[in-house]
């Protein structure tokens, strides 16, 4: 028996050192911008940066609305797809896989192509249209996630007969999915939302090749020319990450009696997630 | 004229025809089963009424008001599901006031209608509780009292016992006649389970590969079925291949038989005659009483009932006697003579 518990914890050893190691390397680093001393400098040096305090508000804006979008995307579809079109669920499962496929910079040559100047709908001529097409390039990258969280919390409660019955008490299709569907995949959207969101923040692609001051092509930038503190920026925006998640995550089981969805990704899914 | 009307009701998935030609009406405040094998069609029609399938063909009528192609959240039916369907975000007290909301009640009067309804079930005490954190049995009477809770015009009810333990089953079904019966309510029940069909309703529409074979009262068809799938699918049924001897005169195993009923069969036509368990007896009972000969196979004892396997060339025979606790039976391997009566015979088509 002894033998059988430490293999699974020697995994669990490997793992957090594999996982953990950089991390603590980071942190360590970060810590040594004065000479022979651990300080915060790196930290204070960035978060007096202006431009910084600009490029994370101006990429969590985006990330937000890249999840407000997807949501609204994301739960009708899948809900549709599950109550009304079961057989083509593979086909809108692999659709949303695609973004996987397609690396980004494919994608956002795509997108100024197809709203360039010349174009029927010439996005890329405005200030807004561009942060618009922004937002939905995130969303497009996180759609693998944002439709498999919802799509796993849709399969966990029975949303055809839960949709009949609100139907024969007189509920209408909209009100089904505000008032029963909804509720009951809530943490699945928080799930999904926290994936969109780390996923977007610290996006670089296509927030670089549309020009857009973001969060990410701001750390390039910080790290091409400074040495400590795109450490500090990389585990602040780690933090950052883990905080939203905590909030998330608060706010999604606060009202007794919800669900508590686990989602679960395949292998070759998880290592993508930042 | 009837408060629930099927006329000529038909449905179509893709190229199978799975309700062809269903007629039916239902009076106001009858408790009707639907009873069949799984795949026949009964859902489906219980869906139709509901308005979750359009029929393909045929029209529905309910209180006079045709609702063939009414959406379902405008025919204000009430219905519980087989799976509960309770909503898991809300607790009992939001389930049942659910469709009250929905109506658009105002708040003081969705509190009393809820608590009338939590009354009527007896769970007043469990209103904060959360689906997760009841029983079946205790969910499934949340999930009636939601569907009564805005006064439908009709309630369906598609298999609501079968995922229940069988004395939950029994008593829930006892508590759904006694509802019914104080609202007044027509009832629709979707059962493939004929005891709890036959218990529960005042009428049995049974059914076999999308029709409907007899609808009548469960002693009728229980004692008149009226083909030979009602008579195999409603109780058991020992079957005899048959022919007419003579007019009025039916032969089957090795007996020349006078049929008490008239019929209309052609001379040298096969038919099938059926005799029920309960009415074959190793007793002589009366002068009249017809006998066959058979070799004993096997008893088993069901409580009430005993029952024995007896072969009679080649077939085997089920006959039930009651246990009356003394009496001996005949030991396995011995000859017997199996009684019964020339009435009790029942003579269906092939």
């Amino acid at each position: 028996m002894k033998r059988i518990a430490f293999v699974p914890a020697a995994v669990a050893v490997v793992a957090a050192i594999f996982f953990l190691g950089p991390l603590v390397a980071t942190f360590d680093f970060s810590l040594r911008m004065v000479r022979g001393d651990l300080t915060l400098e790196a930290y204070r040096s960035v978060l007096s940066s202006e431009v910084f305090l600009g490029a994370l508000a101006f990429s969590s804006a985006a990330s937000l609305a890249a999840i407000v979008l997807g949501a609204l995307l994301v739960v009708p579809t899948a809900y549709w797809v599950r109550l009304k079109l079961p057989r083509l669920r593979s086909l809108v499962e692999f659709v949303s896989l695609m973004p996987l496929i397609i690396p980004p910079v494919v994608l956002v040559f795509g997108f100024i192509r197809v709203y360039g100047s010349s174009s029927v709908l010439p996005l890329t001529t405005s200030e807004v249209g561009i942060n618009l097409l922004l937002v939905i390039g995130y969303v497009t990258l996180s759609l693998p996630y944002m439709f498999r969280a919802v799509d796993n919390g849709l399969g966990v409660i029975d949303i055809v007969s839960l949709t009949e019955a609100a139907e024969s008490l007189g509920a209408s299709k909209l009100r089904t999915i505000a008032t029963v569907i909804f509720p009951n995949v809530r943490s699945a959207i928080v799930s999904g939302a926290f994936l969109t969101f780390s996923i977007s923040l610290g996006e670089f692609v296509i927030t670089s090749l549309l020009n857009r001051p973001g969060f990410g092509p701001y750390m390039v930038r910080v790290g091409q020319d400074q040495a400590y503190q795109p450490a500090a920026l990389a585990i602040m925006a780690f933090a950052f990450t883990w905080v939203c998640m905590a909030l998330m995550e608060f706010f999604a089981t606060q009202r007794p009696g919800t669900l508590k969805v686990p989602i679960r990704f395949p292998k070759f899914m998880r290592r993508n997630v930042t | 004229m009837s408060y629930l009307t099927l006329e000529k009701v038909g449905k179509i998935f893709g190229s199978s025809s799975v309700v062809s030609d269903f007629d039916l009406a239902v009076e106001r405040g009858e408790f009707v089963s639907v009873l069949g094998p799984s795949g026949c069609g009964k859902t489906t029609v219980l869906r139709m009424v509901a308005g979750f399938e359009r029929p393909s063909f045929g029209s529905i009528r309910i209180g006079g008001e045709d609702v063939t192609v009414q959406p379902a959240n405008r025919r204000r039916i009430g219905m519980v599901f087989q799976a509960y369907a309770l909503f898991p975000n809300m607790n009992v007290r939001d389930n049942v006031a659910f469709g009250l909301k929905v109506a658009g009640m105002d708040r003081r009067a969705i509190a009393g209608r809820v608590e009338e309804m939590l009354s009527l079930i007896s769970l007043g005490h469990l209103a904060e509780r959360y689906p997760y954190q009841l029983s079946g049995g205790q969910q499934q009477r949340v999930a009636l009292a939601r569907a009564l809770a805005p006064r439908p015009k009709l309630l369906l009810l598609d298999e609501p016992l079968s995922a229940l333990d069988a004395k939950i089953r029994v008593s829930l079904r006892e508590d759904i006649r006694r509802i019914q019966r104080e609202l007044a309510i027509t009832t629709l029940f979707v059962t493939h389970d004929q005891e709890e069909a036959l218990s529960i309703a005042d009428r049995v529409v049974v059914m076999h590969r999308g029709r409907a074979d007899q609808i009548a009262s469960p002693l009728e068809i229980y004692n008149r079925p009226a083909t030979r799938f009602v008579a195999e699918f409603v109780g058991t049924l020992n079957l005899f291949d048959a022919e007419m001897a003579q007019p009025g005169v039916l032969r089957f195993a090795g007996l020349n038989v006078e049929t008490p009923m008239a019929l209309t069969c052609r001379a040298d036509e096969k038919i099938v005659v059926g005799l029920r368990p309960e009415t074959l007896s190793l007793e002589r009972r009366t002068e009249d009483d017809l006998s066959v000969t058979g070799t004993m196979l096997s008893t088993s004892f069901l409580g009430a009932v005993i029952r024995a396997q007896i072969d009679v060339d080649g077939r085997v025979i089920r006959l039930d006697m009651l246990n009356r606790g003394a009496g001996r039976l005949p030991p396995i391997g011995e000859t017997v003579e199996l009684r019964f009566s020339k009435h009790d015979l029942l003579v269906l088509s092939n």
